[in-house]
C-alpha cells in the first residue's frame, strides 16, 4: 500500500533571476499588447495574468505573489486609458491567493495547473468586474459563458507557458 | 498586537496593498482628469513596451517591403493592367462629381457657408494596443515632437479611427508616442449624421466593443447599409468624413433605437493611421484652389503618365473636359491634382493593395457620391474636405 506523505517540508520554493523575474513580466505585457494588433484572437489571452499565477505558485510566498500581481497589473494598466489600479488590485489578489494555494496543492503537474489557471482566471474577472463597475462607473458585461471560455482558453496555454517557464525556475 | 500581526502577517500586507489601490484608484476618479496623476507610471510603461513594438513593426515591415518589392512580383504586371483600368474609370467619375462639387461649392458661396479644411495631416503607424478587452485604444509611432496633441482626429482612407488621447514625447522617452482612443470604445463619443435621413445622433463604443448609434428617436427611418458620416458637432472630426454603415437596427431603451454599425476603417487590422493636426475653417471661394472630398479621394489612387494627345475614352461623359484630362483650369480641383500635396497612401508610395485595398474597392469611389446626394437632397452639402498636406511618414 503506497504511503503519500504531504508535509510542507516536502513542498519546493523556487526563486527566479532577477532578469527573468523582470524580464517575463515585461515580455508578456508587451505581447498582450502587441500580439492582439496582427491576431485578434490574442486578444482573448491574458498573458500578463498567467505570469502572476506562475511566479505565485512557483515562490509560494503570498507576500511576493501579491506584490508582483500588483506591480504586472500596474504595467497593464498604465497602457490602459481607464484609472490605474483596475488590473492591478484583480492581479493583487489572484497572486496572493494562488501563492496561498500552491502552498497547499501540487501545482507541478498539468491538472492542476489547469484547473488552477480555470478558477484564478475567473476570480481575475469578477475581481475586475466588480472593481470596474463599483469604483470606476464602467459599464461592463458579464457573460458566464465567455468567462468560462476564455477562462478554458487561458487554462489551455498556461500549461504550455507552464512547461517553457519552468526552465527558468531555481531551487531555492 | 504584534503576535496578531504576526500570525496574519500576509493577510494584514493583503489589506494594506488593496487598501492603498483602492485609495489611488479613488483619487484617480475623482479628478476630473486623471492624465497628470499618473502620468509618470504610464509615462515608464509605454517607454517600457514601445521600443520594443517599435523595433518589431519596423522589422515586419521591413521584411515585408523586401518580399513584396523585389520577390514576390507574381502578377504584378496582371495587376498593374487592371489598376490602370481602373484609373481609367475612376478618372470618368472624377469629372462628374467635379461638376458636383463645383455646384455645391457655388451654392456654398451663396448660402454663406463657411467650409472645414484638414490643412494638414501627419502620418503614423500603428505599434502596439493597450491589451485589454475593456479599454480600445492603440499606440501610434508618432507623439509631441511632430506635432500631434490631444483630441486631435485619427483618421484612415476608409474612415475614421478615433482620437488622440495622451502624447508622449522628449524625456524620458527617447521617441515620441500618442496613445489613440478608438472609436469602438465605451468611453468615446463622435458626433455622426446619418447620410439618406440627415438624423444627427451620437457613435460610441458598446462594452462588448461594437460600434453603436445613439439618441437615435425610435420613428426615424433609419435602415441597414445606411451610411454613417461624421457630423463635425463634436469639434474633433471635420464634417463628412465615413464612420461606417448601419448593420442592424433594432428597438432600444425608451424612445430611441439601438443601432449598431459596421465602423468603415477596420479597427481590428490597423496600421497605417493619419493624424488631422490641422484645421481651417473659411468661407467658400470659387476661385482658391481649394481641395475637395473628391479631389483628394481621387489623388489617393497611384499616379500613371498622362494618356497621348487626342486620346480619349469613347462615350465618356466628361471627355471633353479639359480639366479632367490634361489641362486643369485654375481654380478648379483638377488643377492643383498634379502638384499638390499628397495623401497617405501616395506618399508611402503605396499601390491599393498595400493600403489595405482591394483594386476594385478603392474608398475614392465611394465617399465622392455624397456631395452629389447632398446637393439633391438638403440645401446643405455637407462633405469632406480632405487633406491639403501630408507629412511625410519617416
Amino acid at each position: 500500500m503506497a504511503i503519500i506523505y504531504t508535509s510542507q517540508d516536502q513542498i519546493e520554493v523556487y526563486r527566479f533571476s532577477l532578469p527573468a523575474a523582470i524580464l517575463i513580466p515585461l515580455i508578456a505585457v508587451f505581447l498582450q499588447a502587441f500580439l492582439p494588433l496582427r491576431l485578434h484572437f490574442m486578444s482573448v489571452f491574458d498573458l500578463p495574468l498567467l505570469v502572476t499565477i506562475f511566479f505565485a505558485v512557483a515562490r509560494r510566498s503570498p507576500v511576493s505573489g501579491l506584490l508582483t500581481g500588483a506591480l504586472i497589473g500596474l504595467l497593464q494598466d498604465s497602457l490602459s486609458h481607464h484609472p490605474l489600479g483596475l488590473y492591478s488590485i484583480a492581479k493583487t489578489v489572484v497572486g496572493y491567493g494562488a501563492s496561498s494555494l500552491g502552498v497547499k496543492l501540487d501545482v507541478e503537474n498539468i491538472g492542476s495547473r489547469f484547473l488552477l489557471t480555470l478558477v484564478f482566471y475567473v476570480v481575475h474577472e469578477v475581481v475586475y468586474f466588480v472593481v470596474a463597475r463599483a469604483l470606476v462607473g464602467l459599464t461592463l458585461q458579464w457573460s458566464w459563458l465567455h468567462e468560462l471560455g476564455s477562462g478554458f482558453a487561458n487554462a489551455v496555454l498556461a500549461v504550455a507557458l507552464f512547461a517553457v517557464l519552468d526552465k527558468f525556475k531555481q531551487r531555492a | 498586537m504584534d503576535t496578531f500581526l504576526t500570525r496574519y502577517r500576509n493577510v494584514t500586507i493583503l489589506v494594506i496593498v488593496l487598501f492603498l489601490q483602492v485609495i489611488g484608484l479613488a483619487v484617480q476618479v475623482r479628478r476630473s482628469s486623471d492624465n497628470e496623476s499618473s502620468r509618470l507610471i504610464r509615462v515608464w510603461a509605454v517607454s517600457a513596451v514601445s521600443p520594443l513594438e517599435r523595433g518589431i513593426v519596423g522589422l515586419q515591415r521591413g521584411m515585408a517591403n523586401l518580399w513584396h518589392n523585389y520577390i514576390y512580383l507574381r502578377g504584378v504586371r496582371q495587376e498593374n493592367r487592371d489598376l490602370k483600368a481602373e484609373i481609367e474609370r475612376l478618372r470618368l467619375e472624377q469629372v462628374r462629381f467635379m461638376d458636383d462639387a463645383e455646384q455645391a461649392r457655388r451654392l456654398q458661396l451663396l448660402l454663406g457657408f463657411k467650409e472645414q479644411f484638414i490643412s494638414r495631416t501627419v502620418a503614423a503607424q500603428v505599434i502596439g494596443a493597450s491589451g485589454s478587452q475593456q479599454s480600445q485604444s492603440v499606440f501610434l509611432d508618432k507623439g509631441s515632437r511632430e506635432g500631434i496633441a490631444p483630441d486631435m482626429a485619427v483618421v484612415t482612407a476608409d474612415g475614421i479611427v478615433g482620437k488622440v488621447l495622451r502624447v508622449f514625447g522628449g524625456r524620458p522617452l527617447e521617441s515620441s508616442v500618442s496613445e489613440v482612443l478608438l472609436i469602438n470604445d465605451q468611453t468615446s463619443g463622435v458626433g455622426a449624421i446619418l447620410e439618406r435621413s440627415r438624423t444627427q445622433g451620437v457613435i460610441h463604443g458598446s462594452p462588448s466593443g461594437d460600434v453603436v448609434l445613439d439618441n437615435i428617436m425610435a420613428d426615424e427611418d433609419v435602415k441597414p447599409g445606411d451610411v454613417v458620416l461624421s457630423s463635425g458637432g463634436d469639434q474633433i472630426f471635420p464634417k463628412g468624413l465615413p464612420v461606417g454603415t448601419v448593420a442592424s437596427v433594432s428597438r432600444g431603451k425608451g424612445a430611441f433605437l439601438h443601432i449598431r454599425v459596421r465602423p468603415a476603417a477596420n479597427l481590428t487590422r490597423l496600421e497605417e493611421v493619419l493624424v488631422i493636426t490641422q484645421k481651417q475653417e473659411r468661407e467658400p471661394s470659387l476661385t482658391e484652389k481649394s481641395v475637395r472630398a473628391a479631389d483628394i479621394l481621387s489623388r489617393r489612387l497611384p499616379s500613371v503618365p498622362d494618356q497621348p494627345e487626342g486620346s480619349t475614352i469613347p462615350g465618356a461623359p466628361g471627355a471633353t473636359t479639359p480639366g479632367a484630362t490634361k489641362t486643369p483650369v485654375a481654380g478648379s480641383p483638377g488643377a492643383s491634382g498634379a502638384q499638390g500635396p499628397v495623401s497617405a497612401a501616395s506618399v508611402n508610395n503605396a499601390t491599393p493593395k498595400e493600403a489595405g485595398q482591394k483594386p476594385g474597392q478603392n474608398p475614392a469611389a465611394k465617399p465622392p457620391q455624397a456631395p452629389a446626394a447632398h446637393t439633391t437632397s438638403s440645401p446643405n452639402p455637407p462633405r469632406a474636405d480632405l487633406t491639403h498636406q501630408t507629412d511625410k511618414p519617416e
